[in-house]
């Protein structure tokens, strides 16, 4: 018998994996978004191999001129900026900051949220009311200007980005989850457990934890998606990472270089990727939210 | 109860059409309701009881489908109707439902009188206010105070609000009502205030009932015949008494083993081994075999047609010759666990 | 000296109001009293029927004996020691004595749970023995309560049907060998071809494994069958107490004799009277002193709303009631 646990705890955990490639699968929203961002996912791993030259760095045409402010060619597939940097290489290696941004953000604020939505949720009472207060009042915060503001306080730097970002995100998935936290709680097989002898802690994170996996996973693919968005606005507005390259830091600089009107190459390829990797996000989302509430699934 | 069949359904057959397969709710289902009398059917959930009376008041999902031999009522072919005559002149008026958990069928925003009327006067001519004087009527003969007209179903027990289904069900003085578990849920006492009440209701009312349930008490008491169905088939029907006195099918015999009696505190239960089957796919032989402690090879293979013992009571078992045997058998625990 | 003892024991619940209500109209707080100064004796190796239609207190009852909810007031003694004076460890303890099943077998098992994982939960939570030996006790009562273990441990719930899931459900309350289990309704959303066999099943175990039961349910049948002693709820109090067999062939209390009444046999041929009771069951809101069947009784009198005479477990007259009027009316 207990060999027969051990193999089929890995096992399981196979299964558990093929199970959610299956319900993302199901959708057809969900495979398109699943297909999409493995190929950004691939570019952002690899990001400093495929990138064909530096981001920052001018360069010159096959002529051997400035290679300033060119439409894309076989040369420079994007084209270029007009200080002549290329803008495939700044893209690609831009995709592999705003995805560790969004993913870094979309998960320590699903932990956040998630860990008070349950405990909120379960404890009731005083603590409850408390946490949701605290939550209520992050409501009121207008997201963009709060990260603006942080970032102006503390300086550029990745951490600082990310870190507002979270502060901030935590507050939908906390509030949802812990509604379902007390749905959940008064379903008789939580009173069963408890009934057990089971402490609270178990059952909030081995009871009922593993009833709210769709509703997180949800959530986190929602919460990246925000994050995404709101770093890019960020960037744009200048309130960016100063070291690092994003989409939306590439954005700020043809605004800054006033060459908006002109250089539609520029603003094309970030623009898309970010339209293109959020609106996946949201798609593997949906795949999600169908099997959280099932009454959403179409028999 | 007279010789006239006031219903008469000969080869029902019911099927969804599911992700999974088809489901074949019930197979081959004939039987007759006369006038005047309590035709009780018995079965436990998944046999097909719900689902048949839903295809005669053409209340079927989408992917249900029916046919049959025939569907009569009171000589008038009701299958074959178009849907229009059928929804104006036999639903609700010719016959009628007090569907299952029929204390959340009321509509919680309206009073539950003004939703009778209304009801009423959609199917007739009739004025408001000689649709208020119906229901009035109505309350009186289910034991409802007509002030109670004016309350919310919220205000209603448990217990009103099925008397006031009961009640919506006889507003247009139906031939036939169909109530389908009518006290499931309820208390003992508010079950056996409902149950006194239809048979008072009974003698007023000239209408025959079909009493759908799973509560073998219930349906001992309240019936004249009784249908046991199982695997959406009728396994056997009787008059109750012949039924409890000399039943033939290893069904029946099981469940009056497994069936608890206040009045015998000595009995010995005796459980039916395994459970019911799962509807799915076509299933050849009888649906019963795999839990039969007296099925032998033909079980698996053919259906058992109807044999007919005595007025009123049939049986589809291949060994219903065997009855007297099989009834001493089947007192015994050994004959089901061995 | 008996297993369990309930002294006096009630339960309140507020009825919650709005603070306009409260502080603008001066409306009291209304309170739900649905456990009121119950006297209960359970013995060793007995089953303990307690009886009862909705609101009459006794899932409420089953809770507080379970500890699942603290009295409002009133002892309730294991052992004959108080549960709520028990230290951390006594009461780890009392969880794996004291035992529950439940009503509904569709929402009893934690759906992301293996039928081995429920089953080993109580141990592993309580820490009762080390890991091998868990699994090895998931095994044999597993196998007891008739679902073998090599098929049955690795399925989830919506790989069983309803009676298989109500056996996961006594086997995860049983393998921690409690000596008293409180049976909450088992039966009653199960298909009748299934009760007989859980029932069967729990009467056996029963005897086998030497704990006692409590078994709650409206239902009078399925209780004259495998209760030894049977108890009478009706609005949070208890009204009679007694032998199976006595409290049904011979009911004292006028709300029994009209409960056994109302139960339909499963024989057209049998007769029945119409129960001898006016009118329909309340809620125990606010209720007034006294007996709470005053109301509906045919036979109450003035002292009968006034005060209510509690069954005295202590008597040695096995078969009580507490209607006062009992020695006046022909019982």
């Amino acid at each position: 018998m207990p060999n027969m646990i051990e193999v089929s705890r890995y096992k399981r955990f196979l299964i558990n994996f093929r199970k959610h490639y299956q319900i993302i699968h199901a959708n057809p929203f969900g495979r398109i978004g699943f297909w999409v961002i493995a190929i950004f996912l691939f570019v952002g791993i690899f990001a400093p191999w495929l990138a064909p030259h530096e981001p920052w760095e001018m360069q010159y045409d096959s002529t051997g001129n400035f290679a300033s402010l060119q439409m894309p060619s076989w040369e420079f597939p994007l084209g270029t900026t007009h200080l002549g940097y290329d803008l495939l290489s700044q893209l690609i290696l831009a995709t592999r900051t705003t995805l560790i941004i969004g993913t870094v953000s979309g998960f320590i604020s699903i932990l956040i949220g998630a860990n008070i939505g349950l405990i909120s949720g379960y404890y009731g009472g005083k603590l409850d009311e408390v946490l949701m207060r605290f939550t209520d009042i992050l409501y009121g915060m207008p997201f963009l200007p709060f990260v603006i503001v942080l970032i102006a306080l503390f300086g550029r730097k990745l951490e600082f980005v990310i870190l507002a970002i979270v502060l901030i995100i935590w507050r939908t998935s906390a509030r949802v989850i812990r509604a379902q936290t007390i749905a959940i709680k008064q379903r008789q097989f939580i009173v069963a457990a408890r009934a057990r002898g089971c402490s609270d802690l178990r059952i909030i994170y081995l009871h009922i934890l593993p009833n709210l996996l769709p509703l997180l996973l949800l959530y986190a693919s929602f919460n990246i998606a925000w994050s995404i968005i709101t770093e890019a606005s960020a960037s744009f507005l200048g309130f960016g990472d100063g070291e690092t390259i994003s989409w939306g830091g590439m954005l700020y600089e043809l605004w800054i270089s006033g060459k908006t009107r002109i250089a539609w190459w520029w603003f094309a390829a970030p623009s898309l990727c970010i339209v293109l990797l959020v609106t996946s996000l949201v798609f593997v989302s949906r795949a999600y939210e169908e099997e959280a509430n099932p009454r959403l699934r179409k028999r | 109860m007279s010789n006239k069949p006031i219903l008469e359904v000969e080869k029902l057959n019911v099927g969804y059409q599911t992700k999974d397969g088809e489901i074949h709710a019930v197979q081959d289902v004939s039987f007759k309701v006369f006038s005047n009398e309590v035709f009780g059917i018995a079965g436990e959930s998944g046999c097909g009881k719900s689902t048949l009376i839903k295809a005669i008041m053409r209340l079927l999902p989408e992917n249900g489908k029916m046919d049959a031999h025939s569907i009569k009522y009171k000589d008038q072919k009701i299958d074959r109707m178009s849907e229009n005559i059928f929804r104006n002149e036999v639903l609700w008026a010719q016959i009628s439902l007090v569907p299952q958990s029929a204390m959340n069928s009321l509509n919680p925003v309206y009073k539950v009188g003004e939703q009778i009327v209304e009801a009423i006067q959609a199917h007739t001519s009739q004025g408001k206010k000689e649709a208020r004087e119906r229901v009035e009527e109505l309350f009186d003969v289910v034991g409802l105070q007509s002030e109670f007209m004016d309350s919310f179903p919220h205000e209603f027990s448990g217990g009103m609000r099925q008397r006031a289904m009961i009640a919506m069900a006889l507003a247009l003085d139906p031939g036939l009502i169909i109530m389908d578990e009518p006290t499931t849920g309820l208390d003992v006492l508010v079950q056996e205030k409902i149950l006194r009440r239809i048979r008072e209701i009974r003698k007023q009312i000239r209408s025959s009932i079909i009493l759908i349930t799973h509560d073998i008490a219930v349906i001992a008491e309240m019936s004249d015949r009784i249908a046991v169905m199982y695997g959406g088939r009728i396994m056997e029907q009787a008059k109750s008494i012949d039924l409890f006195e000399s039943p033939y099918h290893p069904y029946t015999l099981g469940l009056k083993n497994a069936f608890p009696s206040i009045k015998d505190l000595d009995q010995e239960l005796i459980s039916i081994p395994g459970s019911p089957p799962s509807l799915i796919g076509l299933q050849a032989g009888c649906p019963f075999e795999d839990r039969c402690p007296f099925s032998f090879d033909r079980c698996k293979k053919d259906v058992p047609e109807i044999t007919v013992k005595k007025k009123f009571h049939q049986v589809s078992c291949f060994r219903h010759t065997d009855a007297t045997e099989l009834r001493e058998q089947a007192k015994k625990l050994s004959t089901w666990h061995c | 000296m008996a297993l369990l003892e309930l002294k006096n024991v009630s339960r309140y619940f507020e009825v919650k109001s709005s603070l306009i209500d409260r502080l603008v109209y001066g409306k009291p707080i209304r309170m739900i009293k649905a456990v009121e100064n119950v006297n209960l004796i359970v013995n060793e190796k007995e089953v303990l029927g307690i009886a009862g239609e909705s609101g009459c207190g006794k899932s409420t009852t089953c809770m507080m004996i379970s500890g699942l909810v603290k009295p409002s007031s009133g002892e309730i003694l294991y052992q004959g020691k108080r549960i709520d004076q028990f230290d951390s460890d006594e009461k780890r303890f009392y969880h794996s004595q004291v035992q529950m099943i439940f009503q509904d077998p569709y929402e009893t098992l934690n759906p992301r749970f293996r039928v081995i994982d429920t089953v080993a939960e109580g141990p592993r939570a309580l820490k009762l023995w080390p890991e091998d030996e868990i699994v090895s006790r998931v095994d044999d009562i597993l196998n007891a309560v008739g679902l073998p273990s090599l098929k049955y441990a690795d399925r989830y719930p919506h790989e069983l049907s309803g009676g298989e899931r109500q056996r996961v459900g006594i086997a995860s309350a049983l393998v921690m060998e409690p000596q008293m289990l409180i049976a909450d309704e088992p039966l009653s959303m199960l298909d009748v071809s299934i009760r007989a066999g859980i029932l069967v099943l729990l009467k056996k175990l029963a005897l086998e494994r030497n704990f006692s039961c409590i078994y709650v349910s409206h239902d009078l049948s399925i209780l004259g069958h495998i209760a030894d002693r049977l108890m009478i709820m009706y609005l949070g109090q208890a009204v009679e107490v007694g032998l199976t067999r006595d409290v049904i062939q011979k009911p004292k209390h006028p709300y029994t004799r009209a409960l056994i009444s109302a139960v339909p046999a499963p024989d057209p041929r049998s007769r029945r009277s119409v129960p001898n009771i006016i009118g329909d069951i309340s809620r125990p809101i606010d209720p007034p002193p006294g007996c709470r069947f005053t109301p509906r009784c045919p036979y109450a009198d003035k002292t009968c709303s006034q005060t209510f005479l509690k069954l005295d477990m202590s008597q040695r007259e096995k078969h009580l009631t507490a209607c006062h009027r009992q020695d006046a009316l022909d019982l």
